[in-house]
């Protein structure tokens, strides 16, 4: 078995106004340093043994479904589970 | 003329459209439930607005992965119209329908209100009843309808003249160049996050959106009934 650990954030061209209310609220509370905040999605996907790639499923699942590539990019780690 | 209302679970401008077809329009119009395999039989197909999926992962994501959108891609691949409304539109460009995709109200909020759109192109078969430069009111009602798509695109989709609504006077949700609603490249897509079907009767306090419907069918008559 394999846990993988998708990490989605928005691609740098796309403005995340989400992020810049968390950034303006933590610069408030006396965070000044905090320059920039971008919000994305973690995802865990459990994988049972199997004979597929592991590699090549985890990167058809995110280009498929797990993110729209338009506007957002992924990274995965594999792990032993 | 014949149209199919796509229904997904959470979709929850159906009934709205529905009625528009029948009554204000007087076509036939009947509801898809999202596991049906086919699309036989229809000349028209219209996917409503709502929170297909309660909007799990991105907006329209688990819709696209419905049984039905197989047949969808087929029929617009034949050049049948196809309408994406809010989040028809959501799920029309997560299905690669249509070109960009639809993110975050720039201000973080549900925008719920009528606006002015300008009638950018009016030569589509979703558009030809209204003059060019036209400007109508169409209520919105959205938390992601931030149009956006790569320079690229953008380049494409005006050279194309494939922007058919542009929001007029004020940008409600800070949408690329301003565009409430775009056509495919071969012109039988239209998605829009503005909803026509909500304006379609002069007693809810517009019906600007009416002439949208009897674009297409003006076009179909005009194809498909012989003189």
């Amino acid at each position: 078995m394999k846990k993988v650990k998708i990490y989605v954030t928005l691609k740098e061209s796309i403005l995340d106004p989400q992020g810049s209310a968390v950034q303006g609220s933590l610069q408030k509370i006396g965070y000044n340093e905090v320059s920039d905040v971008r919000i994305g999605k973690y995802l865990e996907v459990t994988i049972s043994d199997t004979d597929r790639d592991v590699d090549t499923i985890v990167k058809e699942m995110c280009e498929k479904v797990l993110t729209n590539t338009v506007i957002e990019k992924y990274r995965y780690e594999i792990e032993e589970a | 003329m014949k149209f199919a209302v796509l229904v997904f679970p959470g979709s929850n401008c159906d009934i709205d459209m529905y009625h528009a077809i029948k009554d204000e329009l007087g076509e036939e119009v009947e509801y898809v439930w999202h596991t049906a395999t086919s699309l036989e039989g229809f000349d028209g197909v219209l996917v409503p607005g709502g929170f297909s999926y309660g909007d799990y992962l991105r907006c329209g994501a688990m819709a696209n992965q419905s049984n039905i959108m197989t047949a969808l891609k087929e029929f617009a691949g034949q050049g049948k119209p196809v309408l994406g409304v809010c989040n028809g539109f959501q799920i029309l460009t997560e299905a690669g329908l249509l070109p960009g995709a639809l993110i975050r109200n720039k201000n973080l909020k549900f925008m719920c209100r009528t606006v002015q759109l300008k009638v950018e192109n009016n030569n589509s078969l979703f558009t030809n009843q209204y003059e060019a430069g036209e400007v109508i009111n169409i209520p919105i009602a959205h938390g992601e309808g931030n149009y956006y798509c790569d320079e690229e695109t953008l380049t494409e989709l005006k050279a194309n003249n494939q922007i058919a609504f542009t929001y007029e006077g004020e940008n409600p949700n800070g949408s690329l160049a301003d565009i409430a609603g775009i056509i495919n490249k071969e012109g039988n897509v239209l998605g829009m996050m503005p909803h026509p079907e909500r304006a379609a009767n002069e007693i809810v306090g517009g019906a600007d959106g009416l002439k949208l419907f009897k674009s297409i069918v003006k076009q179909w008559r005009e194809q498909h009934v012989n003189n």
